[in-house]
């Protein structure tokens, strides 16, 4: 089977999530390449380092890498950042270690 | 930070020109490709074209039903939001306002949908008497994976993101709903001679 990778220019260009982790470091207080994502789409789950990045586009677009789905879309635009998470439906982002405990702890998530 | 498209070189800077709308450059011989996504890969057997609105189907076309349309012959200059123009742009399809003879309609505005999920919206009157076509050839060539063939739409008095590339279905509607780019803040509208970028210009 062809690779068509090699062949098509558009897919050549593609990168991996990491390279959002720039602009949305201007967004979040921690490193969400390394959060998980559900896609709102397909449910699953993967790192957002490891989504599709198209940074050609008027904005830079994150893809699941399941099922290619548009996950977020973040742009720059007259000094402000526009982002829509729609694609994901649950980001879970690793606390760094140096602000964990505080007031909300594991526990208060559970029911009953 | 300055830049989320990575940038494609100014091949050359004319001077202003009547054909140049505001704040675009001439990009020359390239032909940039700005892609959201992956490319779709529809195989001819499997691909047609519809028109349809709010109530279904109105008319569908196979590949070869649609080879057998009426075909024209235009060359236009095309002008992207992210700020290249090229002139002179050589393509050959079907005009939209063959594609919608046998559609009565009232709408007031169409939704474009593409294989990849890309849509985009505009007024009907916009893609009608001789300024719009679905065409599936550039400078003589089947038009490329790339720059949306199969076929992809032709509005070229319209920012580029509106000749949606992967082009499947028109639906007609009577109200305007806002496709990929439009609900990124880009235009509702996206006439490059009044420079409608973005929602607000």
């Amino acid at each position: 089977m062809t690779d068509p990778v090699t062949l098509d220019p558009i897919a050549a260009r593609r990168l991996d999530g990491n390279a959002a982790g720039g602009i949305l470091a201007e967004v979040f207080a921690v490193d969400v390449t390394a959060a998980r994502s559900r896609c709102a789409g397909c449910g699953a789950t993967s790192m957002l380092g490891a989504h599709h990045v198209y940074a050609d586009a008027p904005a830079m677009v994150l893809r699941c890498p399941s099922c290619t789905g548009m996950v977020l879309r973040v742009g720059m635009r007259e000094g402000r950042i526009l982002l829509d998470l729609s694609g994901s439906r649950l980001l879970e982002i690793p606390m760094p270690a140096s602000s964990g405990g505080g007031p909300a702890t594991e526990d208060d998530g559970e029911l009953g | 930070m300055s830049v989320l498209s990575r940038g494609f070189g100014r091949a050359r800077t004319r001077p202003a020109d009547d054909r140049l709308p505001p704040g675009q450059y001439d990009v020359g011989n390239s032909f940039p490709v700005l892609s959201a996504g992956p490319t779709p890969h529809t195989p001819l057997a499997r691909w047609d074209f519809g028109i349809d609105d709010e109530g279904g189907e109105l008319r569908r076309w196979s590949w070869e039903e649609f080879q057998a349309l009426p075909r024209e012959a235009v060359t236009v200059d095309i002008h992207c939001v992210t700020k290249w123009s090229k002139f002179d742009t050589r393509w050959e399809g079907v005009a939209i306002d063959t594609l919608l003879r046998d559609v009565p309609t009232t709408a007031s505005h169409v939704l474009a949908s593409c294989d990849g999920g890309y849509t985009t919206n505009m007024p009907l009157p916009d893609l009608v008497n001789g300024r719009a076509w679905v065409v599936d050839t550039f400078e003589g060539q089947p038009l490329a994976p790339e720059h949306g063939g199969p076929a992809r739409l032709l509005v070229p008095h319209l920012y580029f993101w509106k000749s949606a590339k992967w082009l499947r279905r028109l639906t007609l509607a009577h109200h305007d709903q806002p496709g990929f780019w439009e609900t990124f803040g880009y235009h509702i509208y996206g006439d490059p001679w009044r420079e409608q970028r973005y929602s607000g210009d």
